[in-house]
């Protein structure tokens, strides 16, 4: 099952030069890129791992893609997200945010109930991947992965 | 041989050379490097000539003329204040136009932005430097800091490595430019020929001429609607004089640290003058502004104790 989390999820996988323009739109509003990764992907978890620091004050596209290039190689089955941060003053924030990377099989979620008091039933989604322990989630998984630069 | 098995049909385009420098606009940024910096001749002639290199290696890579990607890399020496990074920073402008890079941003750095305190702080500091220049240029100024032949443990050699390996994998998307006084660039270069063997271009940039000292101090108050009358002219001309043979002389620097203490001196003396005085009062540098410089004692400038009690009492 794909996940759909961020900006442009719901379109095919961004081609490198589709990644490079959204980059260059996000460096010419003055936006800072980070990029973050992870092999948990429940929705609710919003604690990826960062991939080096974010790049401030870096003025062309190219050198981000060779540190989402570096991420890719370290971490071919991990998500990789890049997040483009806002630092005017009243926003401060996250202003666009896309996968760039995605494990080649995602298995999905199942739905797990659970009776609870009064007959009543609680969901809650369940990753198949998080079965396994972190860094062996994904098929062809590195297991040395840990957070990146090696 | 690719370039010889051309068909005859290919060989006979055309290309117009003149539309090609008007759509580059680097006439403007070569007649703004004429017009406002003054004497440098042999550095305007070289990057004449390798702006005129460059457009036509364009011209040659439209046409299909196999052309590998020219190596753009440069080396500036010369003393202080003759002009290295005003020059590098208009050649940033120049590559920019003709597409070489993409932004024609100028990152300057010095030893302490690359090289780090201790063992792995070097490569993510130099990484982050190169990050920043890409799509630019960056200027390495007194580069020969980075190589220190006294201590082979020093970390400097982890920075140019780096460099070196980014200056070839990574042509398209930085220049580096290198700058330093003349004699020890060529001893870095000879203890590191890598180095030497990637950078194609090595500029001097030669003295300024006490006549060219004169133009260029003219040209700083004139910008900062400042004038000299005749008799400062000639005043600060015997100035220069004497400061050229002292000690720490910096060229261009020099005349705009004394072009600075010659307003500081012109406020004391319109201050203690009092009164109503005319606009262009205001704007004219006195001879005697210049003549209680330190200098026409022997002194160094700048140390200078001019009635500061004077001032203060306003």
């Amino acid at each position: 099952m794909r996940i759909t989390q961020g900006t442009f999820s719901f379109l095919p996988d961004l081609t490198d030069q589709q990644i490079v323009s959204q980059i260059d739109y996000c460096i010419t509003n003055g936006w800072s890129i980070g990029i973050e990764h992870t092999d948990d992907p429940h929705p609710r978890n919003s604690y990826w791992e960062m991939w080096d620091l974010p790049m401030f004050e870096v003025r062309d596209p190219a050198a981000i893609l060779v540190e989402i290039k570096a991420c890719r190689k370290a971490l071919p089955n991990h998500y990789i997200k890049v997040n483009a941060n806002n630092p005017l003053r009243g926003r401060e924030t996250v202003a666009l945010s896309f996968i760039v990377n995605r494990p080649q099989r995602e298995p999905g979620f199942r739905l797990d109930r659970q009776e609870v008091g009064g007959r009543a039933i609680q969901y809650t989604i369940h990753s198949y991947a998080a079965d396994k322990p972190e860094g062996e989630r994904y098929d062809g998984e590195r297991t040395d992965s840990g957070n990146g630069r090696g | 041989m690719e370039c010889i098995s051309e068909t005859q049909a290919a060989q006979d385009e055309v290309v117009d050379i003149g539309v090609a420098l008007r759509e580059s606009n680097i006439q403007d940024v070569l007649g703004e490097l004429d017009g406002e910096l003054i004497g440098l001749v042999p550095v305007k002639l070289r990057i004449r000539q390798i702006a005129s290199l460059l457009l036509v290696e364009r011209l040659r890579e439209q046409m299909a003329l196999c052309a590998d990607p020219p190596s753009l890399h440069m080396c500036f020496t010369g003393r202080p204040g003759t002009g290295k990074t005003t020059v590098a920073m208009r050649m940033a402008k120049i590559l920019h136009r003709l597409g070489y890079v993409r932004r024609g941003h100028l990152v300057v750095a010095t030893r302490d932005d690359l090289v780090g305190q201790y063992v792995g702080h070097t490569a993510p500091k130099t990484k982050e430097i190169l990050q920043k220049a890409t799509g630019g240029v960056l200027f390495i100024d007194e580069a020969y800091y980075l190589y220190r032949a006294e201590n082979e443990r020093d970390y400097g050699q982890e920075a140019i490595e780096i460099l070196l390996q980014f200056m070839e994998n990574r042509r398209d998307d930085l220049v580096v430019i290198l700058a330093g006084y003349k004699e020890r660039m060529d001893s870095f270069f000879q203890s590191n020929p890598g180095m030497h063997s990637r950078i194609a271009h090595h500029i001097d940039f030669p003295d300024y001429s006490l006549d060219e000292l004169i133009e260029i101090a003219e040209l700083m108050a004139r910008q900062q609607m400042y004038g000299f009358d005749e008799d400062s002219r000639a005043a600060f001309k015997e100035y220069l004089q004497l400061r050229i043979k002292q000690p720490l002389f910096a060229n261009a620097r020099s005349v705009r640290n004394a072009i600075d203490r010659i307003k500081l001196r012109q406020a004391v003396r319109l201050v203690e003058q009092g009164g109503r005085i005319a606009k262009q009062e205001l704007a004219r540098i006195d001879a005697l502004d210049i003549r209680q410089s330190r200098v026409f004692q022997g002194g160094l400038d700048g140390a200078e104790v001019h009635s500061p009690a004077k001032a203060l009492q306003v």
